[in-house]
């Protein structure tokens, strides 16, 4: 049966420097990454290239010791020219240097229809698009053995500043639908996709079939798909699900009728440092520096992959992240500001409704820095956690039992539950500024590995 | 400000590691922090912006909305002098004579406060926090007025330390700093805090024929103990020199009583700040003031004596009991922190001010008391609402 959620918590951040809806004619990506790093809970990397190699796009790059079916490939055809490695040799980056045209390995086209599990589990693993399958609890790659109870896809992105489906996914509706057949297969119950209830779903999903479609709205972070698992088909202790994005979808659809690894991805440029806020066509793990440099309002600035609440930080000459369709760019917040914090104003973003802090009177959007407006401070306020996670989740509880590391407490208060990315919106409005993601992945992971 | 910036910047070398005075490191960072926002920016993970609302302001919004009821204080201690002693007086008069009862009252218990609070944030190393911007006038507001200021001193320090310091500073602490340097003159010095005397300041002058300096709860318990229907006993009360305790008089608090605590009127503007601004809970004080009427009306069922016949709303404006829910009962560290809880925990408040005030002598203020048992229970209440939350969703497993 599909769902209609409808959430009233939550916090909607309106930002200035959202990307019009159009292609950009940016100077092309030269280098292209992989970073182990985005891949949470990825343990061993072993690199599979070496600095001078020609791959294609598909070619296996590297792979992890721990699950070694899955396979990390070469987004771009091209010269591999660097492997970075950071302390104690950590590997950090693996990065193409790509051809002028992009040729693909030829993986052989499949119909998910009439493979069987197994081979249909190989294929995708061995495809490079496994990745963008997500376990839940945890929050890390899908193990190929596991078999997941559902498979949700959120359909909409409520994050600040996100970009559009409906534009990034234009006229990708054969390859989503191929992707949600082979999806089907994987999960001994439903693929959920969840649509934002408040508008008309873009032409991407208009016409899926084998899914549940379930309708859900509300203010950020409607759009999480943790959020919509704990409304739709909770995880309890033991369950297991998978989550994947809509562009996962397609890569997987890609990977059945097209037969290739296809890396090539729409990202949009924003934030309000940048000038021309647009969208580029380019590969995964694209170089930022060609559209970032010419492009920015003023000097001192971050460039973040990802959005605002859960992105990275990056270099100007860094690469998105394998699971970013955005970069934002914001000014940097490192000033101090005579009575800052007492000093009523209408232009500083808060969720607040403190006095002296009239943001609220503020129908427009803000320009917010990296500032953190105050240091870090024990817990004090209660309630504010609350008002922002629409689950039924006691977050300040959950918080104190991982501080605590009492491992029963953190299992009973909802931890399966959540990952970083659905508390990021808590670490927001957190007027004690505590690193609330961190904490709990910190608590993921005595979990995790206990 | 960029003088300003500049000293900051000169004395800092002082303060860092290697200083001569490194161990102030802390009081410094705090004092520059107070003047500028600091500077800090969000980590490479995580959120990377923050909303602008933090301790500090949080901490003020609540000052300022207790002002109205500091200024009203001030007032109402000249007025209520000026009464007592049968002089005709001024508006001015009567504000300069509460500024000079007042003030160093305030003035201690920031002073004091704040140095006991340095010395532990040296000793320990740990960053100034802003709790006491809201406990140094909270501690104010509760005290009579002419308190000798070495008890206010003596309170503050002992409030600090033991209320709060020894379960490890702001946010960790289980009762209400404030109530406990109350609580602790309440039964150090109980001829300073208590009874008919302290509440109206006389100075060297004399009382005026027919005036009593009782509070109006003390005026209710003994007109009960001599059969006096309690409304009648507070209506003549004070009469003959046109200070009786009428609903509207003890509603606008023109009686003798704490310096802060005396005008439900005040307590309620502060109430309406904490509420529109999202900093105190509605849920504390709406359940409170529901506990009280409702506990009221029962004692009025049960009406064996004249106190518990009097009519439940007189509870309500009745010595301290708005200040103390809208600014005590609120204290977001130890009152209860789930949404469920808090519920029960105003609601027993006000439940028990009515119990301690109608059948204990000893303790006409029933609010104090009520209010730092709740905080003792308050983990309790908690405990249960989470574990219901808990069952909640081991429930759901089933399903």
């Amino acid at each position: 049966m599909s769902k209609i959620v409808k959430l009233k918590k939550g916090f909607d951040i309106k930002l200035e420097g959202e990307a019009k809806k159009e292609l950009a004619d940016f100077t092309p990506a030269q280098t292209f990454a992989i970073k182990p790093t985005d891949f949470i809970g990825l343990q061993r990397p072993k690199v599979l290239v070496n600095v001078g190699d020609t791959v294609k796009a598909g070619t296996p790059v590297m792979f992890d010791k721990a699950m070694d079916q899955v396979i990390y490939a070469a987004p771009v055809s091209g010269e591999v020219v660097d492997v970075k490695r950071g302390e104690k040799r950590k590997l950090l980056e693996i990065t193409i240097l790509a051809d002028q045209t992009i040729s693909h390995e030829d993986l052989g086209k499949a119909d998910p229809k009439s493979l069987d599990r197994d081979a249909l589990v190989a294929k995708l693993a061995a495809g490079g698009v496994w990745p963008q399958l997500i376990q839940r609890p945890y929050g890390v790659v899908a193990n190929p053995e596991d078999t997941p109870k559902a498979i949700f896809i959120s359909g909409f992105d409520t994050n600040p500043l996100a970009a559009d489906y409906g534009f990034m996914l234009e006229g990708e509706e054969k390859y989503f639908q191929a992707g949600i057949d082979a999806l089907g297969k994987l999960t001994s119950g439903k693929v959920h996709l969840n649509l934002n209830g408040a508008s008309a779903a873009p032409s991407v999903f208009a016409n899926v079939s084998n899914a549940e479609i379930n309708k859900v709205s509300g203010p950020h972070p409607a759009g999480n798909v943790g959020v919509q698992i704990h409304h739709i088909d909770p995880i309890n202790k033991g369950d297991l699900l998978w989550t994947i994005s809509p562009y996962g979808v397609i890569q997987i659809g890609k990977l059945m009728v097209e037969g290739v690894y296809d890396a090539s991805k729409t990202i949009a440029i924003s934030g309000s440092e940048i000038t021309n806020a647009a969208y580029v066509k380019t590969y995964m793990g694209a170089n930022v520096s060609s559209f970032v440099k010419g492009n920015l309002n003023s000097g001192h600035v971050r460039v973040i992959s990802g959005n605002v609440l859960t992105g990275e930080k990056i270099s100007m000459d860094g690469f998105v992240g394998y699971y970013h369709n955005q970069i934002t760019v914001i000014p940097e917040g490192d000033y101090e500001e005579f009575l800052g914090w007492l000093m009523p104003s209408t232009s500083k973003l808060s969720f607040h409704k403190a006095l002296g802090m009239f943001s609220f009177l503020n129908k427009g959007k803000f320009k917010v820095d990296t500032n953190t407006h105050g240091e870090e401070r024990p817990f004090v306020v209660s309630g504010v956690f609350e008002k922002v996670l629409p689950m039924d989740i006691l977050p300040t509880y959950l918080f104190k039992a991982i501080l605590a590391e009492d491992f029963d407490e953190m299992e009973e208060l909802g931890l399966y539950e959540i990952i970083e990315e659905d508390v990021a919106l808590c670490e927001f409005v957190d007027p004690s500024k505590n690193d609330l993601q961190k904490l709990v992945r910190s608590g993921v992971e005595l979990l995790m590995y206990s | 400000m960029k003088a300003l910036k500049n000293l900051f910047d000169s004395v800092k070398p002082n303060f860092e590691k290697g200083g001569k005075w490194e161990k102030f490191y802390t009081l410094y960072e705090g004092h520059r922090t107070i003047v500028f926002a600091p500077d800090l920016t969000t980590k490479a993970k995580g959120a990377q912006i923050k909303d602008a609302t933090d301790l500090k302001r949080v901490m003020i919004t609540v000052v300022i909305a207790m002002i109205p009821a500091l200024l009203f204080g001030i007032l109402n201690i000249g007025h209520q002098h000026f009464l007592a002693v049968g002089e005709e007086a001024t508006f001015l008069d009567k504000a300069i004579f509460g500024l000079i009862s007042a003030l160093p009252i305030l003035v201690v218990s920031y002073g004091v406060g704040l140095l006991t609070e340095f010395i532990f944030c040296v000793v320990r190393n740990h960053p100034i926090s802003e709790g006491f911007l809201v406990s140094g006038m909270l501690i104010a507001l509760v005290m009579p007025p002419h308190i000798p200021l070495w008890q206010v001193a003596a309170a503050t320090i002992f409030a600090v330390v033991i209320g709060k310091e020894v379960f490890g500073g702001t946010g960790m602490n289980i009762l209400n700093v404030a109530l406990t340097a109350r609580a602790f003159l309440y039964f150090a010095y109980p001829a300073n805090i208590s009874g008919d005397q302290v509440w109206t300041y006389l100075g060297d002058k004399m009382a005026v024929d027919g005036f009593s300096g009782a509070t109006a709860l003390g005026v209710a318990y003994s007109a009960s103990n001599d059969g006096t229907p309690v409304v009648e006993a507070l209506a003549s009360h004070n009469a003959s020199i046109g200070a009786d305790y009428s609903f509207i008089n003890m509603f606008m608090g023109w009686i003798p009583g704490s310096i802060g605590e005396t005008s439900v009127l005040m307590a309620l503007v502060g109430a309406a700040i904490l509420i529109g601004t999202g900093i105190g809970s509605w849920k504390i004080m709406l359940s409170g003031f529901l506990g009280t009427y409702v506990m009221g009306t029962i004692m009025n069922l049960l009406a064996v004596n004249e106190y518990m016949a009097m009519p439940a709303h007189y509870h309500l404006v009745m010595g301290g009991l708005a200040f103390g829910i809208i600014f005590m009962a609120t204290d977001p560290v130890s009152a209860a922190q789930t949404e469920t809880g808090k519920w029960i925990y105003g609601l027993l408040i006000g439940v028990l001010t009515v119990i301690i005030r109608v059948t204990n002598p000893a303790y006409p203020e029933g609010i104090m008391l009520a209010v730092l048992l709740m905080n003792v229970f308050a983990p309790l209440i908690d405990y249960y609402v989470v574990k219901a939350n808990k069952t909640r969703r081991l429930q759901r497993a089933t399903v």
